[in-house]
C-alpha cells in the first residue's frame, strides 16, 4: 500500500441535501498508484468532473473518504492538499501575461527567479507556447489559453496533477504531438495524474488505467487493453471502441453438440459445443436471454456466412466502414482495404466464437468474452 | 463607416446637437443664472446679455446673504462639507460591508441567502416617507436623531443595496475556476478574495460606488427629517434660500453649481471606469 498515491473510498456526491439531492457520484472507490496516469472517461454529466473536483477540494464530499499519500484530505481546503489542476475553462488570470500565469503557480514554492525562468521556458517549449509568453490571455486563442493553463498545472511539483479535458481545444495534429510529450514529461518526473476526458483516443494514449464512468457510477477500472478486450458490462463494451461494438439481443439454446444463438428471433448463429468451455456453456445456458456484442473489426466477411444487406459502404482513407442490415438491426464491419460492394448487395457474415462478448440481458454484466468466462 | 452618406452624417450631427442642447440647457441656464442678480434673472423677457457678478458666490462662501430685508446667515459651505462627509463616509461604509457580502452572496449558496439578498434589495422598494415616521421615533429613543452616525446609518438604506446587488453581479461574472486555480496553487480564500476577486471586479465596484455616491449626495428627505441645520447636506440647506423677502434665485443657482461640481468631477473622472464597468462583463473567457 505504500505506493498508493490517491485512495478514493466509497465516495458519494449529492448536489443538494444528502440522499435527496442530485446523486452525481455514486459510491465510487478507486486507488491510484504513485507515478500512474489515470483517465476518467465518460460522457457529459457522468460524474467524472465532480469526482475530480472533490479530489481538488472544490466540491464537498457528501460521503466517503479521499486520502492522498496516506493522509485524509477530503475535509481539507484546496490550499492544503498539494494538488495541481488544469481547468477545462482554462481559468487564466486575466491581468497577467501567459508567462506570469505559469510562473504564478510556483509563487508559493519560493524558488529563485532564475529557476522559475528556467522551468517556465522548459514548459513553454514543451507546449509550444514560447512565442505567446508575453501576451495576455484575452489576446490569444482558446487552444493557446488551454496550453497555458496546462503549463500552469504541469509546472508544479504537486502530489497529484488533475487535468480536466486538458486538450479539448487543440488541433488534432498538435494534440497527438502533445499527448506524447506530456506523457513523457509526467513519467519522467514520476508525477501522478488524473485526466478527465470524453475522448477515448486520449484516454488510451495517455492513461495507464482507465476508469469508465456512467450515471455517477464507476463501470470499470482497468488497463486500456483489458477494457477493450474484457469489458465488464454492456455499457463499457459499447462506450469504448470506435466504431462502437455491434450488439444484438439473443436467445441461447443448446444440446450436446450445438450451441445456438437466435438473434432477434430471425437469425440463428450455430456453434459447436466444443467451441465453449463447459463453465462458459453452463453460464450461457443458464441465462438464455443475453445480449451478444461483437467489435466491428472482428466481424468476418465469408462466402457461406449469414446473409446481410449492405446499407453503407464508406472508405475513410485508411479503412472501410460497412454497415449492413442484419438480424433486424445494423452490423458494422471495419476492413483495412477498400471493399467493392454496391448498396443492397448481399454479403455473408461470420462471427467467430472467440470474438463474441456475451452480456446478461437484464443486468448488462459481462458473462463471457470469447471462450472464457468474464 | 464608409457606408454613411454626407446627408446621413449631417442628419446625425443635427440630431445629436438637439439631444445635447435639450439635456444641457437647464445646466447651462443655471450656470448663467449663478452670475446674475435676482433682478436680471426676473426680467421679462429673459435675456442672456447681462453683466456678470460674483456676488452670489461671495454670499455663499462668506455665509452672509444680503437681501432687501437685511442680512441673513446661511450655512451653505457647512452644508456642502456635510454633504461631502456624509456621502463619502456612507459609501465607504457601504463598500466595506457590501463588497464582502456581495462576494458571499455570489459565491456561496447558503440557506436563505436569496431571501437575505432580496430583503436587502427591498429596502429600495419602500417609499422613504413611509419608513421615516417609525425611523424618527426609533432614532429619538436611541439618541441617534441629529447625529452623523444616525444619518450615515440611514444612508446605508440607499447605498448598501445598490452596491450589494451591482457588485454581486460582477463577482458572479468572474469564473469561479479562476479563483479555484489561485486557491489550488496554495493560497487561502481570503488571499484569493483580495488578489483575484477584488481586482477583477474592480471596475464594477468603482461603478457601484460612484452610483451610490450620487444617490447619497442627492438624498433629501432623510436628511430633512433626521438632521438639524448644522448637520444638513446641501440638498436640504438649499431651502434656506427661500427667504421672507423672496426666493434668492441667483444664490440657488450658484449653490446648485457648487453642489453639482463634486459629483460631476467625480463622474467625469470615473467615466471610463463606469462605461467599462457597466457595459463589459468582468472577465472574458
Amino acid at each position: 500500500m505504500s505506493d498508493t498515491a490517491l485512495l478514493i473510498k466509497n465516495v458519494d456526491k449529492f448536489y443538494g441535501p444528502i440522499d435527496h439531492g442530485v446523486h452525481a457520484v455514486r459510491n465510487i472507490s478507486m486507488d491510484i498508484r504513485k507515478g500512474e496516469i489515470i483517465a476518467l472517461l465518460g460522457s457529459s454529466g457522468c460524474g467524472k468532473t465532480s469526482t475530480l473536483r472533490m479530489v481538488a477540494g472544490f466540491e464537498a464530499v457528501s460521503r466517503g473518504t479521499i486520502s492522498l499519500k496516506g493522509r485524509e484530505v477530503h475535509t481539507l481546503p484546496p490550499v492544503r492538499r498539494n494538488v495541481a489542476m488544469a481547468f477545462e475553462g482554462y481559468s487564466l488570470y486575466p491581468p497577467l501575461t501567459v508567462k506570469e500565469n505559469i510562473a504564478f503557480a510556483l509563487k508559493s514554492s519560493r524558488l529563485s527567479q532564475s529557476v522559475v525562468e528556467e522551468k517556465v521556458a522548459y514548459i513553454a517549449r514543451l507546449l509550444e507556447i514560447e512565442d505567446i509568453l508575453h501576451r495576455y490571455p484575452s489576446s490569444i486563442s482558446g487552444g493557446q489559453q488551454q496550453r497555458a493553463s496546462l503549463g500552469r498545472a504541469l509546472i508544479r511539483d504537486a502530489d497529484l496533477h488533475l487535468l480536466d479535458e486538458p486538450m479539448g481545444q487543440l488541433e488534432p495534429q498538435l494534440r497527438a504531438v502533445l499527448r506524447g510529450r506530456i506523457k513523457h514529461y509526467i513519467k519522467e518526473r514520476g508525477l501522478t495524474a488524473i485526466l478527465v476526458t470524453h475522448d477515448q483516443t486520449e484516454a488510451n494514449a495517455l492513461a495507464d488505467r482507465i476508469a469508465v464512468m456512467e450515471g455517477g457510477e464507476l463501470q470499470q477500472y482497468d488497463t486500456p487493453q483489458k477494457i477493450k478486450e474484457r469489458p465488464a458490462n454492456l455499457f463499457t463494451g459499447t462506450f469504448v471502441g470506435e466504431p462502437p461494438m455491434n450488439v444484438f439481443e439473443a436467445e441461447i439454446s443448446g444440446d450436446d453438440d450445438r450451441m445456438v444463438f437466435a438473434l432477434n428471433g430471425d437469425v440463428r448463429l450455430e456453434y459447436r459445443t466444443a467451441d465453449f468451455q463447459p463453465d462458459v456453456r453452463k453460464a450461457l445456458l443458464q441465462r438464455r436471454r443475453v445480449v451478444v456484442g461483437i467489435r466491428p473489426y472482428s466481424v468476418r466477411r465469408v462466402a457461406n456466412g449469414v446473409p446481410a444487406r449492405v446499407a453503407v459502404n464508406q472508405w475513410l482513407g485508411d479503412q472501410t466502414h460497412i454497415a449492413a442490415d442484419f438480424a433486424g438491426g445494423t452490423m458494422v464491419l471495419v476492413e483495412h482495404d477498400r471493399a467493392d460492394l454496391a448498396l443492397g448487395e448481399t454479403i455473408g457474415i461470420r462471427l467467430d466464437p472467440d470474438s463474441l462478448h456475451v452480456f446478461d440481458a437484464a443486468s448488462g454484466a459481462a458473462v463471457s468474452h470469447g471462450r472464457e468466462l468474464a | 463607416m464608409e457606408t454613411t452618406s454626407p446627408l446621413e452624417r449631417i442628419f446625425r450631427f443635427v440630431a445629436l446637437s438637439l439631444v445635447v442642447l435639450f439635456f444641457m440647457f437647464p445646466i447651462v441656464w443655471i450656470f448663467l443664472m449663478s452670475f446674475q442678480t435676482n433682478e436680471t434673472i426676473l426680467t421679462i423677457p429673459p435675456t442672456i446679455v447681462f453683466s456678470p457678478t460674483l456676488s452670489n458666490y461671495a454670499a455663499l462662501i462668506t455665509g452672509k446673504l444680503t437681501t432687501s430685508a437685511g442680512t441673513l446667515d446661511i450655512a451653505f459651505m457647512r452644508n456642502l462639507m456635510n454633504s461631502v462627509f456624509l456621502s463619502v463616509t456612507s459609501v465607504a461604509l457601504s463598500l466595506v460591508l457590501g463588497v464582502p457580502a456581495a462576494y458571499a452572496f455570489a459565491r456561496h449558496k447558503f440557506r436563505g441567502s436569496e431571501d437575505i439578498a432580496f430583503t436587502l434589495l427591498s429596502f429600495r422598494f419602500a417609499p422613504p416617507l413611509l419608513v421615516l415616521l417609525p425611523l424618527t421615533q426609533y432614532f429619538q429613543w436611541l439618541g441617534l436623531s441629529d447625529t452623523y452616525v444616525g444619518l450615515i446609518w440611514v444612508y446605508q438604506l440607499i447605498c448598501l443595496p445598490l452596491i450589494l446587488w451591482i457588485v454581486r453581479g460582477y463577482f458572479e461574472d468572474i469564473s469561479a475556476d479562476v479563483e479555484y486555480a489561485y486557491r489550488i496553487a496554495g493560497h487561502s480564500w481570503f488571499a484569493t478574495f483580495r488578489k483575484i476577486a477584488l481586482p477583477l471586479a474592480g471596475p464594477g465596484i468603482a461603478a457601484a460606488g460612484l452610483l451610490a455616491f450620487i444617490f447619497a449626495w442627492n438624498n433629501f428627505v432623510f436628511a430633512l427629517v433626521l438632521a438639524s441645520a448644522d448637520k444638513q447636506p446641501v440638498t436640504v440647506g438649499a431651502l434656506a434660500f427661500v427667504t421672507s423677502s423672496g426666493i434668492q434665485y441667483g444664490q440657488i443657482a450658484a449653490a446648485i453649481v457648487l453642489s453639482v461640481t463634486p459629483t460631476l468631477a467625480l463622474a467625469l473622472y470615473a467615466q471610463r471606469y463606469l462605461v467599462e464597468g457597466l457595459s463589459l462583463g468582468a472577465v472574458k473567457g
